[in-house]
């Protein structure tokens, strides 16, 4: 059976695009497989191989191999070769792996280049670089000869989201590999196409069979069954906080194996009356709910506006929302693609209806785009109330509630209502203002005077619900990481 | 006036170009010093003649680094660093068997141990700090509630680098790799006797696409060019690799010019201590590399070796056997590992004490002589019966020489080993973990090796103790080094939220 296809997208490019799992250096067939829908067009592109428990168990039988098989006790600069390779192969395929994604995931194919792909070279490069810096502590003891080691953990699992593929990817494999973990990743079944593409490179790369293992299938049953898995040591998820709770009851439930999880947000984006540059706050304001769809975790969905400035505000807002281009992905002048699957699209109609009929105003937008994908307009809802479930529940969608504020005690308290964590935006002139409230926000990030500014080399990850652990930055090395402390007897 | 490209011919019969200009501002510039001839020590032939660098010269380079610093580098965003730090490492891959050719013919130094250690783990170091370059962390320090403070760790900007002779590339890449992973921008003196390799790199600093200014590299005496860059007021630190005594002109060319921060890796006179449980065998195949390895010339030679008097028969039959094995020859005869010594100068000064040493009372075991009528060829000499107060026991001799001595406890081998004003390494051969650590403890060094000797890393750092100077080399401390720390610290007016 053909484990590769051929593809033609809407703009002309061509694609050979594979559709196996990706175990131990090579593509082979599933137990079942899965079909994936160009959500720009509600076509299916192609069916891939989903993996079941044999596939499942080979894969981490194939990473269990190349850990104890020579990778745990690699050299680090051999380490930091091979990735610095692949990311020199990103770099060359870059144009293939943008189409890829944006034929997969319905994202602006200018995102999918100056973002998407780029972030995973840079993720990559960020962790070679770290490969042979791993220090621990000599310890002064009386009589002892006391010492730490940072040691890898083993086989790590990680279970990432449709919303950046490519990005998601590497923000679990590149800090693992670094510190010679070896990994089985699940795609979601909704985007595995851009991953499978990336597994070439891999081999190309030189990479060792069985060192990174890419495999998709449903979350309740591939990823339950990875999350299950007793030669799994570690599970890194990204995705829904419902989805989360279930990864750690099925780690409580098995082998204890460690649990990182990046979830939900409904992130408060905080406007005062000193913004030094309104133009420039609704510029953020917009990238912050409007990017990818609405479909990032850590979006602005909850604007709170300072009275003196809020109808400036709303007016300049609703204006910049409306002008942006919804359509097709492969323009330049697009802004904003479609929601990845017609499940999400009802879900995010679904509460546009509900927020009407809580009584919020929909102030601009709430409707389908075109007759074809999964369009749909930037929706602005104002006159919201804390408890109402869209200020509540996470919508993951082009839709934005708009909130008034008195001052920063009652703004504080506004933003802290919610079960999330995972960022927040402050937008002052005063640094005073800028620097005490980003101190007081509860959330793993807090962005001042811009929005969704995500790298490589700062940590990432979120408060109360919206997860545990960082990735991205040095801090991500403590996931993939066991301590070891070593007491010699010299004198006792 | 020469042009700046100079042909010449290996002894394997390849045909090369050699720069032989300044290289400042990512140009080759014809120079206003002396000219200085560089020699081929295994020929005594002159290769051919460089230009060096006088006032004006250093002056123009570090005005070019200065101004590139300011308006250019400091700008460039980290990763983009480390991607240029890498891609140096790339074309030096790339080119790896001409600059150990260079090396080769310039030093003097094997042919193959310049390509596959010194060319080798220049690359890796520099590959090491491109990795660093994103990672400068400052820290968040909380005082209290209404105070905000952080610190920066900050690049110093112009970096001068006076570097030696005995490894020409390697010691070029421990200077530039961290300083330029950290933000600097250089200008290095190489060493007038062995200018042509880092020509050559300068060549690949641009091909990789550095802007003109951050890398340049400029020849000269050091009495005269290491002299004007040690004392010019826009330098904003000295790194130095040499000898004591000039480690401590430089000191004073700081003091007189602009307190310049510096960092001095000196002498050595690194003892190996051999104890009565050692494996004979290896502490014999190790200790010798430790002293004979790049003939002698390393400054963390390991040029005493202490041992138990109750192995030492057995020692000594093992170790002269290792010695026995050196291959003395031409640098690009595929099976030399010794070659000649840098320069007639040198190879005076290691006859002189070898004259010394037996004029001391010592034993001339093996060796003291020139080897073969042409080059400064050396033969491994070792001399016995030493007491730690003689002279060639005391003094850096930076050759194929060695003094061997007995000792009855371990606490009289590391008083005998500390018993020197240098600090630079030491070397323990025992199979006992309780003496391995007890001994590496006590030696007052910046290096102590456990059953091996000259055993390199870039991720382990390297620097001395009391004389043999100051600041660590590699490793993540090398960082501290090319950096420096300005804390800021807001105060938070009308708080009462």
């Amino acid at each position: 059976m053909s484990l590769t296809t051929e593809f033609t997208t809407t703009d002309g490019y061509k694609l050979t695009l594979n559709t196996g799992l990706f175990i131990n250096n090579e593509f082979i067939e599933g137990s079942s497989t899965i079909e994936t829908v160009n959500p720009s067009t509600g076509q299916v592109i192609t069916a891939v191989q989903a993996a079941g428990e044999k596939e499942v168990d080979l894969a981490v039988e194939a990473a269990h191999k190349a850990y104890y098989g020579g990778w745990k006790t690699s050299n680090p600069r051999e380490r930091a070769r091979l990735m610095n390779k692949l990311a020199d192969l990103v770099d060359r395929d870059m144009d293939e792996l943008a189409h890829i994604e944006t034929l997969d995931n319905g994202k602006p194919l200018t995102d999918a280049k100056s973002f998407d792909v780029p972030g995973l070279a840079a993720q990559l490069r960020y962790f070679a670089g770290c490969t042979d810096k791993v220090h621990g502590k000599v310890i002064e003891t009386q009589g002892k000869l006391s010492y730490t080691i940072h040691e890898p953990i083993g086989v790590c699992g990680g279970i990432i989201p449709w919303n950046f593929p490519l990005a998601m990817l590497s923000w679990k494999i590149a800090p693992a590999l670094a510190m010679s973990n070896t990994v089985v990743i699940k795609t979601s079944e909704l985007t595995p196409l851009s991953a499978l593409r990336f597994a070439s490179l891999v081999v190309e790369a030189g990479f060792p069979p069985g060192v990174i293992n890419i495999i998709t299938g449903y979350g309740h049953i591939t990823g339950d069954l990875l999350a299950r898995h007793n030669r799994v040591s570690k599970i890194a998820f990204t995705g829904s906080t419902a989805v989360g709770r279930l990864i750690m009851k099925a780690a409580a439930e098995t082998n204890l194996k460690k649990v990182t999880l990046e979830l939900g947000g409904k992130s408060p984006n905080i406007i005062f009356d000193d913004v030094e540059n309104l133009d420039e706050a609704v510029f953020w304001s917009r990238l912050g709910i409007y990017m990818n769809a609405g479909q990032v975790c850590c979006a602005g969905s909850r604007i709170y506006v300072q009275e003196g400035i809020y109808d400036q505000f709303i007016e300049k807002f609703k204006a910049l929302a409306a002008s942006g281009t919804v359509g097709n992905p492969y323009d330049e002048k697009t802004i904003q693609g479609p929601q990845i699957s017609e499940r999400q699209f009802d879900r995010v109609m679904g509460y546009i209806e509900t927020g009407k009929s809580e009584g919020a105003t929909c102030l601009l937008g709430g409707n389908r785009v075109g007759d074809a994908g999964y369009f749909i307009e930037p929706t602005i809802f104002t006159d919201v109330t804390p408890k109402m479930k869209i200020m509540q529940e996470e919508i993951f969608g082009p839709v934005v509630a708009i909130s008034k504020f008195k001052d920063v005690d009652d703004v504080i308290e506004m933003a802290h209502d919610t079960d999330y964590g995972l960022a927040a935006a402050v937008f002052t002139s005063s640094l005073k203002r800028a620097i005490t409230v980003s101190n007081r926000l509860e959330a793993g990030t807090v962005w001042v005077n811009c929005y969704n500014q995500i790298s490589e080399n700062t940590p990432f990850g979120g408060y109360k619900q919206s997860g545990n652990g960082r990735e991205n930055s040095v801090y991500a090395l403590d996931n993939y990481t066991q301590i070891k402390a070593v007491k010699i007897n010299i004198g006792l | 006036m020469s042009a700046d490209l100079h042909p010449i011919t290996l002894p394997n019969g390849k045909k090369l170009e050699v720069h032989t200009h300044l290289f400042i501002n990512n140009e080759f510039v014809p120079g206003h010093g002396p000219l200085i001839e560089t020699i081929n020590p295994a020929t005594e032939e002159v290769i051919c003649s460089v230009h060096s660098a006088d006032e004006s010269d250093v002056n123009a380079a570090v005005e070019a680094a200065n101004k590139c610093f300011n308006d250019v580098w400091r700008k460039v965003a980290p990763a983009e660093k480390g991607r240029l730090v890498n891609k140096l490492a790339d074309l030096m891959e790339r080119d790896k068997e001409e600059l150990a050719a260079l090396d080769a013919l310039d030093n003097g130094k094997a042919y193959t141990v310049a390509r596959d250690i010194d060319i080798t783990e220049s690359i890796g170091c520099f590959r090491y700090f491109a990795g660093w370059a994103d990672k400068i962390h400052g820290k968040t320090i909380d005082t209290v509630a209404d105070r905000w403070c952080y610190t920066r760790h900050e690049a110093l900007g112009v970096v001068g680098a006076v570097i030696p002779w005995n490894y020409p590339i390697m010691m070029a890449a421990w200077k530039f790799a961290p300083a330029l992973a950290t933000g600097n921008c250089v200008v290095m003196k190489t060493s007038e006797l062995t200018p042509l390799s880092m020509l050559k790199f300068a060549a690949l600093s641009k091909e990789a696409g550095f802007p003109a200014g951050v890398v340049n590299i400029i020849t000269g005496y050091g009495q005269t060019t290491g002299n004007f860059l040690a004392n010019h007021k826009m330098v904003s630190k000295m790194a130095f690799t040499g000898s004591t005594g000039t480690g401590r002109k430089i000191m004073e060319s700081s003091s007189a010019s602009n307190l310049k921060k510096l960092q001095l890796e000196l002498g050595g006179k690194s003892a190996q201590i051999v104890c009565a449980d050692a494996d004979l065998e290896n502490a014999a195949v190790m200790a010798c590399g430790g002293i004979f390895n790049n003939h002698g010339q390393s400054c963390n030679a390991g040029s005493r070796i202490l041992v138990h008097s109750s192995v030492f028969d057995k020692f000594m039959e093992l170790f002269v056997k290792a010695t026995d094995d050196i291959v003395l020859g031409c640098p690009f005869a595929e099976d030399t590992f010794q070659g000649p010594q840098i320069s007639k100068a040198q190879f005076d000064k290691i006859l002189n004490y070898v004259k010394i040493g037996q004029e001391e009372g010592a034993t001339l075991y093996k060796g003291g002589k020139r080897w073969g009528d042409k080059g400064y060829f050396i033969e491994p000499t070792i001399f016995t019966n030493c007491k730690n107060s003689m002279r060639i026991m005391q003094e850096e001799v930076f050759g194929p020489f060695v003094g061997i001595a007995t000792f009855e406890t371990i606490d009289e081998a590391i008083a005998i080993a500390n018993d020197s004003t240098y600090g630079l390494a030491g070397g323990v051969y025992t199979s006992s973990v309780d003496t391995a650590i007890r001994v590496s403890n006590e030696i007052k060094a910046g290096t102590v090796w456990v059953n091996t000797y000259d055993i390199f890393d870039q991720s382990t750092p390297f620097g001395g103790y009391k004389q043999s100077g100051f600041g660590k080399e590699l490793g993540k401390y090398a960082l501290q080094e090319y950096t420096q720390v300005k804390v800021v610290k807001f105060q938070l007016l009308n708080t009462g939220l």
